[in-house]
C-alpha cells in the first residue's frame, strides 16, 4: 500500500452476478454482470433507483455477501474462493464501513468505537494506536468528546467518529451507504468534507452510495445503476476542475 | 482474548437489569444447591460417626463350620439330609500372626484382637446376661476411644478389674468400686472390681458390654490364648468393603464391613444421596436454561451490534467467544454469590437451627460449585452464542 503508486488498482469486479433464493421457484437474479475497476484515490459515486441492487453490490464489495457468479478482485486478490475467516481478515484490513445509520456500539466510549477494528484484529490497543484514534478525532473535529457514549453525542458527531472508525485501520478502500442521508445539510456537506480530505491524504479509494444528485456532483465519478446493470460510468464536472 | 472480554463485559454492563435478574437466578440455584449438599453430607456425617463410634470397620471372624460329607461309594447315589452345625465359639488360628499381617496393610489404621462371649453377671440375686470382650486395651481404643465414654471411675482392665456399660451398672445397682461376679458357665466363674461405667449411647451396648482383661475372658470362656475377633478400622471408611474383601483373600477368613453389617443404614444413605443429586441437577438444569435464554435474547436485542462488529472484522470464532465469556461470567459471579450464601444459610442453620447436628461446609464445596458453575454458564450459552456467530452480517446490519 505504497502512497506514491496512485493508480495501483483497488477494485476489479469481472461479471460479476448475484441471484437470491437460488435453485427455487423464486429465484431472482439483482445483479446481471457487472464489470468495475477502481483505482487508488478514485472517489466515484455509486447511483440508482432503490432496487437497482445498490446495497446488494455494496455489500458484494464489502465482502459481506458472496456472488452466485463472477469474481470480485479486492487489492488483486480473487475472493469468490475464500473461506469466511479470510474474507472477514480481508474485510478488517482493508475495507472500511460508514453506513447510512452510524452504527455505533452503544456499550463503548467514541474512542473504543473508533479504535474496534484495530482491537478486533490485534487486541489491547497500544499507545500508538490510542494517539492514532485521538488525532483521527481530532481531524474529524471531535477533540476532546473521546469518553462520551454514544447516545451523549449528536446525530452528526456520531456519524463523524463512524467515519473516523472506517478509517482508522488506514483502508484501502472505503464504503459509505447514504453516509449523509439521516443528517442535516450542514452535517453532511461536513462529513462529504471529510470524506475528500481523507481520499487526498491517505489516498484510499472511496465508493459512496447516494440518491442525493447533490452530493454525487461533488464526486470525481458517477457510476450508475439500473436494475442490475451499469448504465453509465462517467467523469463527473468535479473532477475537471 | 482481550477484545471477547472486554465486549463481553461491557455487553453485560450495559444490560444491568437483565444481568442482575440472571445472576440472583443463578445465586439462588447455586445458594440451594450448597446448602442442600452441606446439609446431607453433614446428616449423613454425623450418622456414620455415630454408627462407627461403637464399631469396627471390619470384623474379622473364622469361618463357619461346616458338615464333611463323606463321599457316595463309586456307583451309587447319594442323598443327604444335612442339619447346618452349631456353631461354637472358636478361636481364629494363629490370630497373632493374622494381627500381624493386616497390621502391615496400608489402607489399615488399626488392629485389635478381641475375644468376645457370653457370660451372666450376677449381683445378689440379679442376673443379667452379658457379652464379656476381652481385649489389649491399648490397641481397642485406636478402634473404638472408649475411655472417652467413661463417665465414672477410669477405663483400667486386668488384674481383676471391669469396665462396664451405665445401663448395666443401674440394672445391677453397681458404682464404681463395687464387685460382680461374672459366670462364664460350667463352674467358671470370676468376681471383678466395676473399675471404670461407660456410656456409648446405643443401649444394647450400655447394658452388656463388660470389658475385661483378654487372659481374664479367656479363662470365663475357656479359650486359652484365643482371640475370636479381630477389629479393624481403614482410613477410608467407604473404601472398606474392598479392604475386607482383600483381608478375606488374604487369610481365608471371614471378614464383614460396616457396610455390610449395616445394609440398611447403607441403603438410607445411598437414597437420601441419590434424591439430593437429582434436586441438584434439576436446579442446575433450570440455572442453565436460564442463562441460555437470557443470553438468546441479548443476541436477539444485539444482532445490529453483531453485525457491525463483523463488519469490522469480527470472526465468527470471536464472536461465538463474546457469548461464552458471558455465559461464562454469569455462572462464575452467580455461584459466588450463591455459594456466599449457601454458606451464610449454613452458618445461620448451625446458630439458629434445631442444633441437632453441626453442617461443615469444606471450601472444596464452594469451588466445586464455583468451577461447575462456570462450566454450566459456558454449556448454556453455547447455543446462543453460536446463533450469533452464524448471524448473517448483511441481514445482522439491517436489522433495527
Amino acid at each position: 500500500m505504497s502512497e506514491h503508486d496512485g493508480r495501483q488498482e483497488v477494485l476489479r469486479l469481472q461479471g460479476l452476478q448475484k441471484s437470491y433464493n437460488v435453485g427455487k421457484s423464486t429465484e431472482v437474479e439483482v445483479l446481471h454482470g457487472l464489470d468495475l475497476r477502481l483505482q487508488r484515490q478514485d472517489f466515484a459515486a455509486l447511483v440508482g433507483a432503490s432496487g437497482s441492487g445498490k446495497s446488494t453490490l455494496l455489500n458484494l464489495i464489502g465482502l459481506l455477501d458472496k456472488p452466485t457468479a463472477g469474481e470480485l478482485f479486492l487489492l488483486g486478490e480473487a475472493t469468490r474462493g475464500m473461506d469466511d475467516a479470510r474474507r472477514t481478515a480481508l474485510r478488517g484490513s482493508s475495507i472500511g464501513f460508514v453506513f447510512q445509520f452510524h452504527h455505533l456500539i452503544q456499550a463503548f466510549t467514541a474512542l473504543e468505537n473508533v479504535l474496534m477494528p484495530l482491537m478486533v484484529a490485534s487486541g489491547k490497543p497500544t499507545r500508538a494506536q490510542l494517539d492514532t484514534g485521538r488525532a483521527l478525532l481530532a481531524e474529524v473535529g471531535l477533540a476532546g468528546l473521546e469518553h462520551r457514549k454514544p447516545d451523549q453525542l449528536s446525530g452528526g458527531q456520531q456519524q463523524r467518529v463512524a467515519v473516523a472508525r472506517a478509517l482508522v485501520a488506514r483502508p484501502a478502500l472505503l464504503l459509505a451507504d447514504e453516509p449523509t442521508g439521516n443528517l442535516d445539510s450542514k452535517s453532511a456537506a461536513d462529513v462529504f468534507e471529510l470524506f475528500r480530505k481523507f481520499n487526498r491524504e491517505f489516498g484510499c479509494a472511496v465508493l459512496l452510495v447516494t440518491h442525493d444528485p447533490r452530493l454525487s456532483e461533488q464526486c470525481d465519478r458517477t457510476v450508475m445503476l439500473v436494475d442490475g446493470r451499469i448504465e453509465g460510468d462517467t467523469p463527473t464536472a468535479a473532477s475537471a476542475t | 482474548m482481550w477484545i471477547e472480554w472486554t465486549i463481553a463485559t461491557k455487553f453485560l454492563r450495559e444490560g444491568k437489569a437483565q444481568s442482575t435478574l440472571i445472576l440472583v437466578g443463578i445465586a439462588v440455584g447455586v445458594a440451594v444447591i450448597v446448602f442442600l449438599t452441606a446439609l446431607i453430607t453433614g446428616l449423613q456425617g454425623n450418622i456414620v460417626n455415630r454408627t462407627l463410634g461403637t464399631q469396627a470397620h471390619i470384623k474379622v471372624q473364622p469361618t463357619e463350620e461346616r458338615n464333611r460329607i463323606l463321599p457316595p461309594a463309586a456307583g451309587s447315589v447319594q442323598l443327604v439330609l444335612e442339619n447346618k452345625r452349631a456353631q461354637r465359639l472358636r478361636s481364629i488360628n494363629n490370630w497373632q500372626q493374622v494381627r500381624d499381617v493386616l497390621d502391615t496393610l496400608p489402607q489399615v489404621t488399626a488392629v485389635s484382637p478381641v475375644i468376645s462371649g457370653p457370660a451372666f453377671a450376677r449381683r445378689g440375686e440379679a442376673l443379667e446376661s452379658v457379652a464379656l470382650v476381652g481385649i489389649n486395651a491399648a490397641r481397642y481404643q485406636q478402634i473404638i476411644p472408649i475411655q472417652d465414654d467413661v463417665i465414672a471411675g477410669v477405663f483400667r482392665i486386668g488384674a481383676g478389674d471391669a469396665v462396664i456399660g451405665k445401663q448395666l451398672a443401674a440394672d445391677l445397682g453397681l458404682r464404681v468400686g463395687d464387685k460382680l461376679r461374672l459366670d462364664g458357665g460350667q463352674g467358671r466363674d470370676s468376681v471383678v472390681n466395676v473399675a471404670g461405667i461407660f456410656e456409648l449411647g446405643v443401649r444394647e451396648l450400655d447394658a452388656r458390654y463388660v470389658y475385661l482383661d483378654m487372659k481374664q475372658a479367656q479363662s470365663l470362656l475357656n479359650l486359652p490364648g484365643a482371640a475370636t475377633i479381630i477389629d479393624v478400622t481403614v482410613d477410608d471408611i467407604f473404601a472398606a468393603e474392598a479392604v475386607a474383601a482383600r483381608i478375606a483373600r488374604l487369610t481365608g477368613l471371614k471378614a464383614e464391613s460396616w457396610m455390610e453389617t449395616n445394609g440398611q443404614l447403607m441403603n438410607a444413605l445411598r437414597s437420601q444421596s441419590l434424591s439430593t443429586q437429582m434436586i441438584s441437577l434439576f436446579v442446575a438444569l433450570s440455572v442453565a436454561l436460564g442463562i441460555a435464554s437470557v443470553l438468546s435474547v441479548s443476541v436477539v436485542q444485539r444482532t445490529r451490534e453483531i453485525g457491525i462488529l463483523r463488519a469490522m472484522g469480527t470472526t465468527r470464532p470471536q464472536m461465538l467467544r463474546v457469548f461464552l465469556v458471558q455465559g461464562a461470567l454469569f455462572g462464575l459471579a452467580g455461584s459466588l454469590l450463591g455459594g456466599l450464601s449457601g454458606y451464610g444459610l449454613v452458618g445461620a442453620f448451625n446458630t439458629f437451627g434445631p442444633k441437632l447436628f453441626y453442617i461443615p461446609v469444606s471450601p472444596w464445596l464452594l469451588v466445586a460449585a464455583a468451577v461447575l458453575a462456570t462450566a454450566t454458564g459456558i454449556l448454556s450459552a453455547a447455543v446462543p452464542a453460536r446463533s450469533a456467530a452464524r448471524l448473517d452480517p448483511v441481514e445482522a446490519i439491517r436489522h433495527v
